[in-house]
């Protein structure tokens, strides 16, 4: 197999990044995407996976606040980035108002697609703390949920932002 | 229970299990992890029809890191979920039957080291000739797929008759022949099935499994595995969405298992999406022919529908659906003579098997055309015209289902009203047009896959002196809320709050068996359970508070956790107070309940397919808009309205109408598990088109309609606190409705599923050619019907039973539990 950046696709390669605000520093098969790292790596289970492919959008996470496919990144790649997942969003034992939002709602119905969506519209909300209709449904375009027909994750994330939520 | 004493029922309240979803702590199959686990991957078959001449693993077995490699000589036990159609082996035996059956399986110390085994495992193939439609399989008998099933290539048909159809339609002022085709469409639940097993320090086994059926897992383990059920737990993990996908014993979850008890260490598997799709157990595809006698008045004098299943490679629930395509016409509008027959045939594609709303919509859509043509030639408006013909409440139809509560008609009115229906039908500018639809679903099968005589739903609560109650049930969460029906149930009649109750649900070990989370049963077979050893529970309680207060038990109160005189309220005690009074009274406290759904009026074979305690209603109105150059279609609105006896937590059945209207718009627009066949220079195989979630369309946010939804609650006796179905029902208005609401736009009919640009551009054409203004098939092939049974409609004499059925031969099986006679699922 070709040699990639000094890599062996059979070695392992060291990573440090930030992961829900805390600094991790491990050892990674490099061939591995951050969404196995993450998940089968560190025991954070909480990003999904419904696809490997970059079809789903199940694997977002924020990758330097930008909401990315993790199944798509090589973990190696993101040395020394910012990442959070839904792990990262409660502080101190309270949930995120976006969180609350969805446990209000209904908006998490079997929740596998959930915690993509939360930190898709987290990254939404960051940017567009009082988007419009139009732009939540275009930012949560690309995570598929089969169970509740987006409404009332539409919903949600209207009313944490209308909480004021940063 | 009075509405206004109802503290929990019916407000919108938080899931019980929101907390953990909007976390991400829910751990679901592939989430579940042990030291030491190996991984598991499938060799799939590339050919789709062939004999297995020769599977030569020694490569395999010799990679580094493999622990073990399994081909079908170690799964000779065949299993299957209805008793009927056990023709799966874990791994094919002799043959493979469509691209993607497992052949064998490599367990290593990693998945990628098991994706590398799978590579260098050969196998030698004796190709056959390749089914890729029914009609092929109805006119080649040979070579079977099966050596089972009716005949040739056929698994099933059946044929009922309820009454003289042809002097029916014979007599009637109209006769209407329609024929309709509905494409198959799959699951896609988000989460791909995954499963973990091992053995226990004890040396039983146990699977982790993202199932909608642990039970049925526990069975097809047991038989399959040759291992008594009671060493086996089956514990089934919150599902990832399931939609009937995930309601079969899978092959993948035998084969762990086997491993795990072979190499005494937890095996993993978690499919990839691709695997996903060859899993499939979707919608079947189905052409049928609607010919419906209709008299001046509008009236139905007869309907006599013949349906097609292209059913796959296995039999799965395929006979259940056959007859569910025939069942439920009759529920919805009086019919007062039926002839249903129907044909399911192997073909090499993927098994078909239930998909949201089971059998029950490809027929639904025919039924709800043809009456929007029916209505076009009588000069009637649709709803009108349904309105005029809805079953009444209380009454058994031509084919013995008894309709008790039905608010069918409240379900047209409302639509009609909220969407301005009367303004718009036949009225709106060409390219914009309303189309109108209802239907009926089961609030779960009246009788058991497995006949026997056993409870569908058993619950057991424990209280103890803590004040806290833990409710057991072998219900499955899978999304639609079974843990938060069973914590209300349970939290409404001991007047405590659902935060002080514990749900353990889907564990075969731990709680009582559940059927499982499919045929919309759960709310109310689980609901009713829940209820009685609630009831059971405050009985106890009541008696033991009674003697203490010295207040008589009816007069006491179970609310706000306390236990009081309900006419001098601050007399009494807080509900762990009551716990302990009756614990130190009667002992250790625990209650059960059960739920066993009424006897169905239906004696004839076949007859028990359709029978329900109770049935849900609704009716939808879409409207769309058309470019009459392009076809191209969109949908910027949505009415429905659904008959839920009473809704148990709103907030949750307004996300289940929703989502229902959601995958019906799937399947109306876009979503197809088709198939092509490979060019001969690359063997002309017959493979997925597209088994992927970029190809294989479904809607996104982006493609959502305005849905506007209105529950009717007219509380139903059968149900808990009057709860109906949601789960299934408001997905089958869709389909018919968009279809209608095309021709309302441009004139042209699609009868067909999914409705495309693509046809519509066709139909228009053929309309400007001055053709039949249509798209859509023209024939139904010729299916060597049996003759029908015949049973007597109710109004004319009957009794339930057939006149020409032979007796019923009875056998003894499962140690004198069950028996099978014929099918009866």
């Amino acid at each position: 197999m070709e040699n990639v950046s000094g890599l062996q696709p059979d070695s392992k390669a060291r990573l440090a990044l930030t992961l829900n605000g805390e600094a991790v520093d491990v050892l990674v098969e490099s061939y591995k995407t951050l969404l196995e790292v993450v998940r089968e790596d560190l025991g954070l289970t909480g990003t999904k996976h419904g696809c490997e492919l970059g079809e789903c959008g199940a694997c977002a996470v924020l990758f330097d606040g930008q909401p990315m496919l993790s199944c798509l990144l090589l973990a190696v790649e993101c040395g020394g980035h910012d990442v959070v997942t839904v792990e990262g969003l409660t502080t101190g034992g309270q949930l995120h108002p976006l969180q609350e939002a969805f446990a209000e709602c209904g908006s998490a119905q079997c929740g596998y697609c959930t915690p993509a969506m939360l930190v898709t519209a987290k990254a939404l909300l960051d940017a567009h703390p009082n988007p419009t209709r139009d732009q939540i449904v275009e930012a949560l375009s690309g995570n598929l949920c089969r169970c509740t027909g987006y409404l009332q994750i539409i919903e949600a994330v209207e009313a944490a932002a209308k909480a004021g939520v940063r | 229970m009075k509405a206004d004493s109802l503290n929990i029922v019916g407000r919108s309240r938080r899931r019980v299990d929101a907390r953990a979803k909007v976390t991400g702590q829910t751990r679901f199959a592939d989430d579940v992890e042990f030291p030491r686990t190996l991984f598991c991957k499938l060799l799939r078959a590339t050919v789709p029809h062939a004999r297995i001449v020769r599977v030569d693993v020694s490569r395999a077995a010799a990679h580094p890191g493999v622990h073990l490699v399994l081909t079908g000589d170690s799964f000779p036990i065949p299993y299957g979920v209805l008793p009927v159609s056990h023709d799966e082996h874990a791994l094919c035996v002799d043959k493979v039957r469509f691209v993607g059956d497992p052949v064998a399986a490599v367990i290593a110390v990693d998945e990628v080291t098991a994706g590398e085994a799978v590579e260098l495992i050969t196998v030698e193939y004796e190709p056959l000739r390749t089914f890729a439609t029914p009609e092929e399989s109805l006119h080649h008998p040979e070579p079977r797929i099966h050596d089972y099933g009716d005949e040739g290539n056929i698994h099933k048909v059946v044929a009922l008759q309820f009454g003289d159809v042809d002097e029916a339609i014979a007599k009637a002022d109209y006769v209407f022949d329609d024929t309709f085709f509905f494409e198959g469409s799959t699951h896609l639940p988000l989460e791909q099935h995954a499963s973990i097993a091992l053995k226990d320090p004890d040396g039983k086994l146990v699977i982790y499994s993202s199932t909608q059926t642990p039970h049925y897992v526990h069975r097809a383990l047991s038989k399959a595995l040759q291992m008594p059920a009671a060493h086996i737990r089956v514990i089934a993990t919150p599902n990832g969405g399931g939609f009937g996908g995930k309601s079969d014993p899978f092959n993948h979850e035998i084969v762990v298992a086997k491993a795990a008890m072979a190499l005494d260490r937890p095996v993993k598997i978690s499919l990839t999406r691709e695997e996903v799709f060859y899993c499939h157990r979707g919608r079947h595809p189905v052409l049928m022919r609607f010919r419906t006698g209709v008299s001046k008045d509008g009236k139905i004098t007869g309907v006599d529908l013949q349906t097609l299943l292209d059913g796959g490679a296995y039999g799965s629930y395929g006979v259940a659906s056959t007859f569910y395509t025939g069942a439920l016409q009759t529920v919805t509008y009086d019919i007062p003579r039926y002839r249903f027959r129907g044909c399911r045939v192997f073909t090499n594609k993927p098994p078909c098997g239930p998909k949201r709303g089971h059998g029950t919509p490809q027929a639904r859509f025919g039924q709800e055309v043809q009456l929007d043509k029916v209505a076009e030639r009588l000069q009637i408006d649709p709803a009108d015209f349904r309105l005029n013909i809805v079953v009444p409440p209380d009454s058994l139809t031509a084919n013995y289902l008894r309709v008790g509560t039905i608010a069918l008609a409240d379900c047209i009115r409302s639509v009609v009203g909220r969407s301005d229906w009367k303004n718009k039908f036949r009225k709106l500018p060409h390219g914009r047009g309303v189309g109108l639809a209802c239907s009926s679903y089961l609030s779960g099968a009246g009788l058991p896959i497995n006949w026997n005589d056993l409870p569908h739903s058993g619950v057991q609560l424990k209280l103890d002196r803590s004040g806290g109650v833990t409710a057991f049930s072998g219900a499955t969460e899978i999304g639609q809320g079974s843990d938060d029906v069973l914590v209300a149930c349970v939290a409404e009649v001991l007047g405590i709050d659902p935060f002080d109750i514990r749900a353990v649900t889907g564990d075969t070990d731990l709680t009582p068996v559940d059927l499982g989370s499919y045929s919309s049963r759960v709310t109310l077979m689980m609901g009713n359970a829940a209820v009685q050893a609630a009831e059971r529970a405050r009985e106890l309680l009541a008696t033991a508070v009674s003697r203490r207060l010295n207040v008589s038990a009816e007069r006491l109160v179970f609310a706000e956790r306390r236990v009081f005189d309900g006419t001098r309220p601050d007399v009494g005690v807080s509900f762990q107070e009551a716990v302990c009074i009756a614990e130190a009274q009667f002992g250790t406290l625990g209650t059960t309940g059960s739920y066993t759904p009424p006897k169905p009026a239906a004696h004839f074979k076949g007859g028990g397919v359709g029978p329900s305690p109770t049935y849900s209603y609704s009716a939808a109105v879409v409207e769309v808009e058309v470019d009459p150059e392009t076809g191209w279609l969109s949908v910027p609105r949505v009415w429905i309205a659904h008959d839920i006896g009473r809704s148990l937590n709103p907030s949750l059945v307004r996300g289940q109408v929703e989502g229902s209207v959601y995958m019906g718009l799937g399947e109306a627009l876009m979503e197809e598990q088709a198939f092509r066949r490979l060019p001969p220079r690359l063997s002309n195989a017959l493979v997925h088109k597209f088994p992927s979630i970029l190809e294989y369309k479904s809607p996104t946010s982006l493609d959502m309609p305005e849905i506007f939804t209105e529950l009717i609650e007219h509380p139903d006796p059968e149900g808990p606190f009057g709860a109906k179905e949601v789960g299934q029902g408001p997905l089958l208005p869709i389909m018919p409705a968009v279809a209608n609401a095309v021709y309302d736009a441009v004139g042209v009919r699609v009868d067909e599923i999914p409705v495309t640009p693509e046809k519509i551009v066709k139909a228009l054409q053929a309309k400007a050619a001055g053709r039949t203004a249509r798209y859509g098939p023209n024939q139904f092939p010729d299916v060597p019907w049996p003759d029908p049974l015949l049973v007597s409609p109710p109004w004319e004499g009957g009794d339930g039973r057939a006149s020409n059925q032979p007796a019923r031969k009875r056998r003894t099986a499962e140690a004198g539990i069950e028996r099978t006679a014929g099918v009866r699922v």
